[in-house]
C-alpha cells in the first residue's frame, strides 16, 4: 500500500490543492507541502528499514517492495509497482526537491495558486509513477502524466515578460518535443509486447516477463525496438540535436517549474534508459554505445560552450545540464559497476545542484527584475548570504571534490577509462569548460560595480533553509557517499550483470587485484 | 598521534564558522577564529610531529582512517591520513608558515571589507592544503588539491569590484585545471593498471606491474607531471602565477609563494617511485625546472611591479626544486622547498609592509630610499633578499640551493647543473635590483609609520628562520624518500660552493653598477634598440601569454561566439516553418467551389484505382 500512497499523496493533494484555494491562498501551500514532506518521510523510511546492500552472485531483482493490483486484465495490463535502490535513490531525490518547489515558489506565485500547486504536485506524482511502475502501460501513463501539468505550469505561471507568446511558445515546444519522442516510444512499447505474444503467446505489459525478449528476437528488431525506446528517452534527457526545448523551457518556467525540470523530469530519462533500455536491449545496446558515447561527448562540448555565452542566467543553468547529461549518457553506455554507481551519484548531485541554482536564480530575479546578466555585477557588495551560495554552487557545477558533483563524476570517468580511454580522455578535458562556464557565471554576477548601491535585502529564513539545505545536503553525499552508494549498488549490479554478463575474470566484480585488462563490453574505439 | 585528523579539522571549522556568520562577527572576533584555528591546527602538528619522532622508527609511517570515501567493487578511495617524513615536513610548514601569516594578515587586512570573507578563504585553503599532504590515496590528494586551487581563485579575486581582477583568477583556475585534467588522466591510468589508488600500495606494486620504461608508466608519470607543472607554475602552464598578484598580498605569500605552489614538487615526491620507473620523464622533470628558472629569471629583471618581481622570483625558486627532483635530489628539493617557504613568505610580507607604509603604492620606480623610514622591513628585505640570492653562510638558502647545485652537478648533468649557476646569476641580479630601487637612492614617496605586534612578530620568526638558523631544522626524510648516491669527490663540492658563491657576488656587483644610484647604464641599455625590442617580451612573461591567446583563448571565443545561437536548434527551427507552408499550401485547396472538389475527388479516384491496377498486375506477373 505504501508505494501507491507514494503517487496518491501527491496526486490527491493535487485536488485538496485546487478547491483549498476557496479558503485562502494560504492553504494550497501548506497541503503541498505537507504532501512532499510526506512523500520524502516515506522515502526516508524505506531508506531506514531496507536492506540494500546485499550483492549476490547471481544479481536478480531483488524488489524491496512490490504491489499489484489488476488494470486491464484482458491486455495483461495491471498495476504493478515496485522500488529497489535506484527506484529510491530517485524517489529521495524527487521528494527533497519537491518540498524546496513548493518552499521557493512561497512568495513567487500569487495568481490562482491552487491551480499552480495542482499542477506542481500532479506533475511529481507522474514523476514518482515513473519511478515505481513495472508495468509498460502504466510506464507510459505516467510518462505522459507528467508532461501536461509541466505544460501549464510554463504557459500560466511563466516568466511575466511583456510578449506572454513567449512563454506559450516555449510550452508548446516542450509540449511536442517530449510527446514526439513518447510517441516513438509507445511504439516502442507495443511492437515489444506484440512481438513477446507471438513469440510465447502470453499477452502482458510486465516488466519482469519483457526482460527476456532480447533471447528471442532477432538482433536487427532488437535494435530498432532499442532505438524507439532510446529516441524517447533521448529527447526528454535531453541529448544534443534534440536538445532545444530545454532552455527555451527554463528560460520560461517559474522557479518551481525550472526545479522540476531540471532536478526531476530530466532524470526520468536516465532512469528509463537504466531501467529499461539497457535490459531490454543489452546486445542492442552494445551495439549503440559508442554512437551513444559520442553523442554525449558531443553534448557535453556543446552545450559547454553554448552556457559560455549565454546572457540570461536561466539559459546559462540549462545549457549547464544539457552538457552535463552528456556524461550520464557516458556512463550508462560504458556500463561497468564503477560508472552505473557513478551515474546515480552524478544524476543526484545534478538535480540538487541545478534546482539551487535555479533556486538561486530564481531569488535573484525577485530582487532585481530581472535574468539578464548583463544587468548584474558587484553583488559581493549588496548581499551577504546570496553571493555566498552562489559561488558554493558555481563550485558544485565544476565538480569541486567535496561536493557530490566530483563523487559522480569521478566515478564515471574513471570506471569508463577501463572501457573506453581515448574517449574519457576528451570526456576528462571537458573539466575545464565546466570550469569556464562556471566562473563565468560568477564573473558576471559578483563581480565588477554593483549597478545598486548599498546593502539589498538579504534572503529570508525560508530562502536560506532552501538553498542551505541542498548546499548540505551536497556536501554530506560529496564526503560521504558511501550510504548511497550501498543503496543503489544492487540494482546497478542487476544492470550491468544484463548489460554485460559477468566474466569470471571480470576484475571489478572478483579479484583483488585487476590484470590491466579491461571488463569491457564495448570495443576500444 | 591519533589527534592527527584535527590538523584539518580545525581550519575546517574556523572556515565554516566564519562563512556562516559572516559580517555579524566584528574584526577582532573574525581575526581570532581565523587566526586561532590555523594556530591550534600548528600547535597540533607539533605534538602530533613530536609523537611521530619518537614512536615510529625512522622512514616509518602512521596510516589513520577516518572512514570510507569512495567504495565501489574493487575500487575503494578511504579517507585516511597518512603521516610519514615527508607530509610531516609538509604540514609543519603549511601550518607553521601559514600560522604566521595569518597573523600577519590580520594586521593588514583590518579595515578592509569583507575581512571574515577573506579568513574563511584562508582557513579552507589550509584544511585543503593539510588533505592534499596527508591524503594517503590519489583521490583525496586530489581533493585537496582541486580544493587549494578552488581557495586561490577566491582569493585571488578577493577585491571583486575591479573585474581584472576577476579575469585574472580564471585566468589562474582554468590554467591550473588544466594540469589537474593531466593529473586527472594520470590517476586514471594508475588505477586501471595497478587497481588501487592508495599511495604506499602504489609505491609497493609499481615496479612489481611495470617494467622500466613501459609505455604506459611513462604515460602515467607525464601525466602526473603536467599536474604538477599546472599547479607550480612551471613551463609551459607558469603564465598564472604573475597575474594571480591581484589577490591581498599576504595571499601571495601563502599561496603563490610558500605552500600552494610547491604541491606539484610534493607530488612528485610522493609518487616518485612512478618517475623513478620512467628516467626520460624524470630527466624532463629537470629540464622543465632548468628552462622555467631562466626564463622567470630575465622576467623578474624587467618587472615594476614589486609583487611581480618577487612572483617571478617563485617560479624560478620552484625550477630549482624541479630540477633537484630531476636528478633524484628529493631530499635537497624537499629542503628547498622549506627553507623557500621561509624566505619567500619573509620577502612577501615585507613587500606587503612596504606597500602598505607607501599607501598602496606596488610600482618600485615610485619609492625609493625606504631603509631609513623603515629599517626593519629593509632587514627583512636584506635577510629574505639574501637568503633568495644564497647569500654564504649567513642565510638558510646558501644552505638548500648549494646542496641542489652541488647534487645537479654530481649527478653529471652538465647542462643543468650550468643552467642552474646562470640562475642564481640573475637570481642575484634581480633580487638586488629591487632592494636597491625600493630602498636605496632618493625617497619618491613620503612612507608613513608602521607598528603592530601582529606585523613585526611573523615577521619577526620568518627573519630568524630564514637565517642559518633556519639550516638547523632536521626535515625526518630518510627512509622515506630514496637517498642521493654520488661518488664525486669531496674537493668537487667545494669548487661548485666557490663557483656558486662566486656567482652570488657578480651578479651582486652587477646589479651595483647598473641599478645603484642614477641607474645609468641601465637606462642605456634599456634605450638601446635591443632593449627596446626585449624588454615589453621578458616583461610579459616571454611570449606566452599572447601564445596562449592566439592558441587557446580566441579560437574558444571565435567557437563560443558562430555557435552563439544554437545552431542546431536553428534546424529543428525549420520545421515550424515547413509546417506552416504545408498548412497553406492544404488549405489553399480549400476554395469551397463544387466544381474543384467534382475534379479532385475524380482525378483522386483515377489515382487510386490506376495504382490499384498497377499493383494487381505487378504481382500476377
Amino acid at each position: 500500500m505504501t508505494l501507491s500512497a507514494l503517487i496518491l499523496i501527491p496526486f490527491v493533494g493535487g485536488l485538496l490543492c485546487w478547491q483549498g484555494e476557496r479558503l485562502g491562498a494560504g492553504i494550497p501551500r501548506w497541503i503541498a507541502l505537507i504532501c512532499m514532506s510526506l512523500v520524502l518521510a516515506i522515502g526516508i523510511n524505506f531508506w531506514l528499514a531496507g536492506d540494500y546492500s546485499g550483492v549476490t552472485a547471481t544479481a536478480g531483482l531483488n524488489w524491496q517492495a512490490e504491489e499489484q493490483y489488476p488494470w486491464i486484465p484482458i491486455l495483461g495490463v495491471s498495476i504493478h509497482f515496485a522500488l529497489d535502490g535506484l527506484s529510491l535513490v530517485m524517489i529521495l531525490l524527487t521528494g527533497l526537491l519537491g518540498v524546496i518547489a513548493v518552499g521557493c515558489s512561497w512568495k513567487e506565485i500569487s495568481t490562482n495558486v491552487g491551480a499552480f500547486h495542482m499542477n506542481l504536485l500532479w506533475s511529481l506524482a507522474g514523476v514518482l509513477g515513473v519511478f515505481l511502475a513495472l508495468d509498460m502501460m502504466l510506464f507510459f501513463f505516467f510518462w505522459e502524466l507528467m508532461l501536461i501539468p509541466v505544460y501549464f505550469l510554463i504557459s500560466l505561471w511563466g516568466r511575466a515578460s511583456e510578449n506572454k507568446q513567449l512563454r506559450v511558445q516555449a510550452a508548446t515546444k516542450f509540449f511536442i518535443y517530449t510527446q514526439v519522442g513518447g510517441l516513438i516510444m509507445l511504439v516502442g512499447i507495443l511492437a515489444l509486447v506484440l512481438v513477446n505474444y507471438k513469440a510465447t503467446q502470453q499477452l502482458s505489459f510486465d516488466y519482469e516477463t519483457l526482460l527476456g525478449i532480447h533471447k528471442l528476437i532477432t538482433p536487427e528488431l532488437q535494435f530498432i525496438l532499442m532505438l524507439c525506446f532510446f529516441i524517447g528517452f533521448a529527447v526528454k534527457l535531453p541529448i544534443v540535436p534534440v536538445h532545444s526545448w530545454l532552455p527555451d523551457a527554463h528560460a520560461e518556467a517559474p522557479t518551481a517549474g525550472s526545479v522540476d525540470l531540471a532536478g526531476i523530469l530530466l532524470k526520468t530519462a536516465g532512469y528509463g534508459m537504466l531501467r529499461f533500455t539497457l535490459p531490454f536491449f543489452p546486445d542492442a545496446s552494445q551495439e549503440f554505445a559508442n554512437a551513444a558515447m559520442l553523442l554525449g561527448i558531443f553534448g557535453i562540448f556543446y552545450g559547454a560552450f553554448l552556457a559560455f555565452v549565454q546572457t540570461d542566467i536561466k539559459r546559462l543553468i540549462a545549457y549547464t545540464s544539457i552538457s552535463h547529461m552528456g556524461f550520464v549518457l557516458i556512463g550508462i553506455y560504458s556500463g561497468n559497476l564503477l560508472t552505473l554507481q557513478g551515474l546515480a551519484i552524478q544524476m543526484l548531485a545534478h538535480g540538487l545542484c541545478a534546482g539551487g541554482l535555479f533556486v538561486l536564480a530564481g531569488q535573484l530575479h525577485e530582487r532585481l527584475g530581472t535574468y539578464d546578466m548583463r544587468k548584474m555585477g558587484g553583488l559581493w557588495a549588496n548581499y551577504s548570504y546570496l553571493p555566498a551560495l552562489l559561488m558554493f554552487f558555481a563550485a558544485a557545477l565544476l565538480g569541486i571534490p567535496g561536493t557530490a558533483n566530483f563523487v559522480g563524476e569521478f566515478l564515471i570517468l574513471i570506471g569508463a577509462f577501463k572501457v573506453v580511454p581515448v574517449l574519457t580522455i576528451v570526456a576528462t578535458a571537458s573539466l575545464v569548460l565546466a570550469g569556464v562556464y562556471s566562473l563565468i557565471l560568477i564573473h558576471r554576477t559578483l563581480f565588477g560595480k554593483s549597478p545598486t548601491e548599498g546593502k539589498g535585502i538579504d534572503l529570508s529564513a525560508r530562502e536560506l533553509t532552501l538553498v542551505v539545505s541542498l548546499a548540505v545536503v551536497l556536501l554530506v553525499i560529496g564526503f560521504y557517499p558511501q550510504p548511497l552508494l550501498n543503496v543503489s549498488v544492487e540494482a546497478m549490479t542487476f544492470i550491468q550483470h544484463t548489460y554485460a554478463p559477468v566474466d569470471v575474470s571480470n576484475p571489478l566484480l572478483t579479484g583483488p587485484l585487476p590484470v590491466g585488462g579491461s571488463a569491457s563490453p564495448v570495443v576500444t574505439p | 598521534m591519533n589527534l592527527l585528523f584535527l590538523t584539518f579539522l580545525f581550519p575546517a571549522i574556523g572556515f565554516l564558522l566564519l562563512a556562516t556568520l559572516r559580517a555579524r562577527l566584528a574584526e577582532n572576533i573574525a581575526a581570532i577564529i581565523g587566526v586561532g584555528s590555523v594556530g591550534l591546527s600548528a600547535l597540533t602538528t607539533i605534538y602530533v610531529g613530536v609523537d611521530f619522532l619518537n614512536q615510529v622508527e625512522q622512514g616509518g609511517h602512521y596510516v589513520q582512517q577516518l572512514w570510507t570515501w569512495m567504495q565501489v567493487g574493487n575500487f575503494n578511495a578511504s579517507f585516511g591520513l597518512h603521516l610519514d617524513g615527508l607530509s610531516l615536513t609538509m604540514l609543519g610548514v603549511i601550518t607553521g608558515v601559514g600560522f604566521f601569516i595569518h597573523l600577519f594578515a590580520s594586521w593588514y587586512m583590518r579595515g578592509e571589507t569583507g575581512y571574515e570573507r577573506f579568513f574563511s578563504y584562508m582557513n579552507l585553503f589550509v584544511a585543503s592544503m593539510v588533505l592534499l599532504v596527508l591524503g594517503d590515496n590519489l583521490a583525496l590528494l586530489y581533493l585537496g588539491w582541486e580544493g587549494v586551487g578552488l581557495c586561490s581563485y577566491l582569493l585571488i579575486g578577493f577585491y571583486y569590484f575591479d573585474r581584472a581582477n576577476g579575469e585574472a583568477a580564471i585566468k589562474a583556475f582554468t590554467v591550473t585545471r588544466v594540469g589537474d585534467v593531466f593529473m586527472a588522466i594520470g590517476i586514471f591510468i594508475i588505477f586501471q593498471q595497478l587497481g588501487t589508488l592508495n599511495i604506499r600500495e602504489i609505491l609497493e606494486l609499481a615496479p612489481q606491474k611495470w617494467a622500466e620504461n613501459d609505455p604506459l608508466v611513462i604515460a602515467a608519470a607525464l601525466m602526473l607531471l603536467g599536474g604538477a607543472v599546472g599547479k607550480s607554475a612551471q613551463l609551459p602552464l607558469q603564465t598564472w602565477l604573475a597575474d594571480a598578484m591581484a589577490g591581498p598580498t599576504p595571499v601571495s605569500a601563502l599561496i603563490h609563494a610558500a605552500t600552494m605552489v610547491t604541491a606539484g614538487v610534493y607530488l612528485i615526491a610522493r609518487t616518485h617511485g612512478v618517475f623513478e620507473l620512467a628516467p626520460d620523464i624524470l630527466l624532463l622533470v629537470g629540464v622543465v625546472g632548468a628552462i622555467t628558472l631562466l626564463i622567470a629569471g630575465f622576467s623578474a629583471l624587467v618587472q615594476t611591479d614589486i609583487k611581480r618581481v618577487l612572483a617571478y622570483s617563485t617560479m624560478s625558486q620552484i625550477g630549482y626544486m624541479f630540477l633537484a627532483l630531476g636528478v633524484s635530489a628529493w631530499d635537497a628539493a624537499i629542503f628547498h622547498l622549506m627553507t623557500h617557504a621561509f624566505f619567500k613568505a619573509l620577502l612577501f610580507l615585507s613587500a606587503g609592509a612596504v606597500i602598505i607604509a607607501c599607501h598602496h603604492e606596488q610600482n618600485i620606480f615610485k619609492m625609493g630610499g625606504l631603509w631609513k623610514k623603515i629599517p626593519f622591513v629593509y632587514a627583512c628585505f636584506l635577510i629574505g633578499g639574501g637568503a633568495l640570492v644564497a647569500f654564504p653562510f649567513l642565510t638558510v638558502g646558501f644552505y638548500s640551493k648549494d646542496a641542489i647545485l652541488w647534487q645537479v652537478y654530481a649527478s653529471g648533468h652538465t647542462n643543468l647543473f650550468w643552467a642552474g649557476l646562470v640562475g642564481a646569476l640573475f637570481t642575484s641580479i634581480y633580487t638586488f635590483r629591487l632592494i636597491f630601487i625600493v630602498f636605496h637612492g632618493e625617497e619618491k614617496t613620503h612612507a608613513h609609520h608602521i607598528d603592530g605586534i601582529s606585523y613585526w612578530l611573523p615577521l619577526g620568526v620568518l627573519l630568524v628562520l630564514s637565517t642559518f638558523i633556519g639550516a638547523w631544522i632536521h626535515q625526518p626524510l630518510e627512509g622515506v624518500l630514496p637517498a642521493f648516491v654520488t661518488d664525486a669527490s669531496e674537493e668537487a663540492k667545494h669548487h661548485v660552493e666557490l663557483l656558486a658563491i662566486g656567482t652570488g657576488i657578480i651578479g651582486l656587483v652587477l646589479a651595483a653598477i647598473f641599478f645603484w644610484g642614477e641607474r645609468r647604464p641601465a637606462k642605456i641599455i634599456a634605450q638601446s634598440a635591443i632593449g627596446r625590442l626585449l624588454s615589453p617580451v621578458f616583461r610579459d612573461g616571454c611570449g606566452f601569454d599572447w601564445l596562449y591567446d592566439w592558441l587557446f583563448v580566441k579560437p574558444y571565443l571565435l567557437v563560443a561566439k558562430l555557435n552563439r545561437h544554437d545552431v542546431i536548434a536553428k534546424i529543428f527551427g525549420l520545421i515550424q516553418p515547413l509546417v506552416k507552408m504545408g498548412n497553406s499550401a492544404m488549405s489553399a485547396t480549400e476554395t469551397g467551389r463544387v466544381r474543384w472538389y467534382a475534379t479532385s475527388m475524380a482525378l483522386g479516384a483515377v489515382l487510386v484505382l490506376g495504382a490499384a491496377l498497377y499493383l494487381q498486375i505487378s504481382f500476377n506477373q
